[in-house]
């Protein structure tokens, strides 16, 4: 009993003692520095892509402003390189890896979202691809390098490297494919049954004219992404040093899938890792160029997901 | 056009076969690479110039240099995993306290315009390709830290795991920062809402309720992100060297088994040489690691879901 009443007493002289104004403010002001420190944190990432973007801009400028640099091949010489093989060879490569991509994700994407349910294989497809996500890429080149390379015999070619950078985009087409037919209502659906339409007139005449631009969102962010990935392509064995054009594709096209191939990530990374200094100036101006080319995807993706959100509102 | 109903069915079906197979390619793709890892993994470990097999894994295990490409081959994988978690844990020294202001200040404190804006370009930060990451870390970040340490009497080589690691892990940071938000998204409002009725401040509410509630989401954003690090390829390509050796320092060159796979990759490289096959295994190792991290994570994940 005693002791109760000694801990009510102590209780209630620290009540009385107890600053309730000066705790409040000290309360306050520790929330307002945690905000300030964590603006500057967000601030300090944000500065991070500033200083890289000015750090290639002024490196690199000599060469960036230049003409020629864009149309000449790699030289020995680091004032007479230039990207035309690269920058060829990316839009080559590119439309391989969109090709794959587009056929295999897409797909995917709306049999799982439209057909597969709870089923056990869409499950086992679901596990699988989000598994394939977090491998890490270079492993899709070792993939590349054992399968494409010399066990299929494609080559160290524009059509191994498509394939690869395709199945490399796919997680994430896939993701976003099945995301945006996951917006569009039940009811869209029950409509076009309830007149009497198939599954596949669904899909086709509703279900991908609405989610379109939501999909087209998501391969332009896979794009980007695999735009600038080098670590599969070199583990193919890109040759650097490419000193003419694939054939023209309307001319020879299986010539064109398996011709070598130089693309902007690897022509940059060979410059970087050379010892000469000139050489690093040429890296910095194609590092800019596709640190403008992300960009730009980037700002088409962000465009047309604000477009999607403001024409459906379900 | 009109179609028959039998025509319509028909299409039904073959739509929906089609559909199915290009979901299934993607398991192909799964094991595809397994199988190519195994395939090669086991001829390597069968390869006689690595000793044959038992002798070979032991040694692989036991050794403590990794010189397969040189006269005198040594195959203890050890000095790759020295480098490759070196970096790695560079990183999350960055991405971890950076991840978490971020994510909390965007998630907690920040309007909804502010958040609108900076998302945009934390995306556009995850895009910008590896390899200028690795010129900036190797033209960029590398000089100064030798101007910012040289004067103290610490020597740091023109190749190093610090300045790479340091900007892997600023690369990982959207990523992770990103999960993290959509971790604290998932706490329902009203423990929020309680927090803020008994008197607690933002701060509190945020690191004592919502953190703790998100924990494993957190935790599993994390994990990827850790795996990220350690699956990172031109960063360290670029700016951490090719000198396999086990060291705690992070200002000497070092390798991972990212920039191991480079390195022989850019060389001639004969179909089943012991320098073909010794890539495979250190990507077999590579993928091992990674799985591992990515299931715990994925489990952390599923079981964060529980209000």
């Amino acid at each position: 009993m005693e002791q109760s009443v000694e801990l009510r007493k102590e209780v209630e002289t620290r009540l009385k003692e107890f600053d309730v104004q000066a705790y409040t403010i000290s309360v306050r002001r520790k929330d307002a520095i945690f905000e300030i420190v964590g603006i500057v944190a967000t601030i300090l990432v944000m500065l991070f892509l500033l200083v890289i973007s000015l750090d290639l801009l002024i490196d690199g400028w000599t060469r960036i402003k230049d003409g020629s640099f864009y149309t000449s091949y790699p030289s020995r010489f680091p004032e007479e390189a230039g990207i035309l093989s690269s920058w060829v060879g990316t839009i080559y490569v590119m439309a391989g890896a969109i090709f794959w991509a587009v056929i295999l994700g897409i797909p995917a994407g709306i049999y799982l979202e439209e057909y597969g349910g709870r089923g056990t294989i869409a499950r086992i497809i679901e596990a699988n691809i989000s598994n394939l996500a977090a491998v890490p890429s270079i492993v899709y080149g070792l993939l590349a390098l054992g399968v494409f390379v010399y066990r299929f015999k494609f080559g160290e070619s524009i059509l191994t490297a498509g394939l690869t950078l395709g199945l490399l985009m796919l997680p994430v087409v896939v993701v976003s494919t099945r995301e945006s037919i996951r917006r569009i209502p039940r009811s869209i659906r029950e409509a076009a049954y309830a007149l009497g339409a198939t599954r596949w007139e669904t899909l086709f005449h509703h279900i991908l004219p609405y989610s379109l631009s939501g999909i087209l969102t998501g391969l332009i962010i896979a794009i980007s992404r695999a735009i600038g990935e080098t670590a599969p392509l070199v583990t193919i064995g890109a040759l650097t040093f490419i000193a003419f054009l694939p054939p023209e594709p309307w001319e020879n096209f299986i010539g064109m899938l398996l011709s070598p191939f130089t693309v902007l990530p690897i022509q940059m990374y060979n410059w970087v890792s050379r010892p000469q200094e000139e050489f690093h100036t040429n890296a910095a101006a194609a590092g800019f160029i596709l640190l403008v080319i992300a960009l730009i995807m980037n700002s088409i993706a962000f465009y047309l997901r604000y477009k999607v959100r403001r024409k459906y509102q379900w | 056009m009109t179609l028959s109903i039998g025509a319509k069915k028909a299409i039904d079906v073959a739509v929906f076969l089609f559909l199915m197979f290009m979901g299934a390619v993607s398991i192909f793709v799964t094991f595809a690479i397994v199988w190519v890892l195994v395939v090669d993994t086991v001829r390597f470990f069968t390869h006689p110039e690595g000793g044959g097999f038992p002798t070979s894994i032991i040694r692989f295990f036991t050794e403590t240099e990794w010189t397969p490409t040189f006269h005198n081959k040594q195959i203890g994988i050890w000095p790759l995993l020295n480098g490759t978690f070196l970096i790695a844990f560079i990183s999350m020294v960055v991405a971890v306290p950076l991840g978490i202001l971020v994510a909390v200040y965007l998630s907690e404190y920040a309007s909804w315009k502010v958040r609108e804006t900076v998302k945009p370009w934390l995306d556009f930060l995850e895009a910008v390709p590896t390899v200028v990451y690795g010129y900036f870390a190797l033209l960029f970040i590398t000089p100064i830290l030798q101007r910012l340490l040289e004067p103290l009497g610490v020597p740091v080589e023109g190749m190093n795991a610090l300045s790479p690691g340091i900007v892997i892990g600023v690369m990982i940071l959207p990523y992770t920062a990103s999960m993290i938000e959509d971790a604290f998204k998932g706490v329902p409002q009203y423990l929020r809402e309680a927090s803020y009725s008994l008197g607690a401040s933002k701060l509190r509410t945020a690191l004592l309720v919502v953190l703790p509630a998100a924990k494993s989401g957190v935790l599993s954003a994390y994990l990827l992100g850790f795996s990220r690090a350690i699956g990172e390829t031109m960063v360290v390509a670029v700016a951490a060297g090719m000198y396999p050796q086990i060291t705690a320092n992070p200002l000497e060159p070092i390798q991972t088994i990212t920039g191991y796979i480079v390195q022989v990759a850019l060389g001639d490289l004969p179909f089943n040489s012991f320098e073909y096959l010794s890539i495979f295994a250190a990507g077999s190792t590579l993928f091992i690691i990674t799985l591992i991290l990515n299931s715990i994570a994925v489990y952390l994940k599923s079981k964060a879901i529980g209000y």
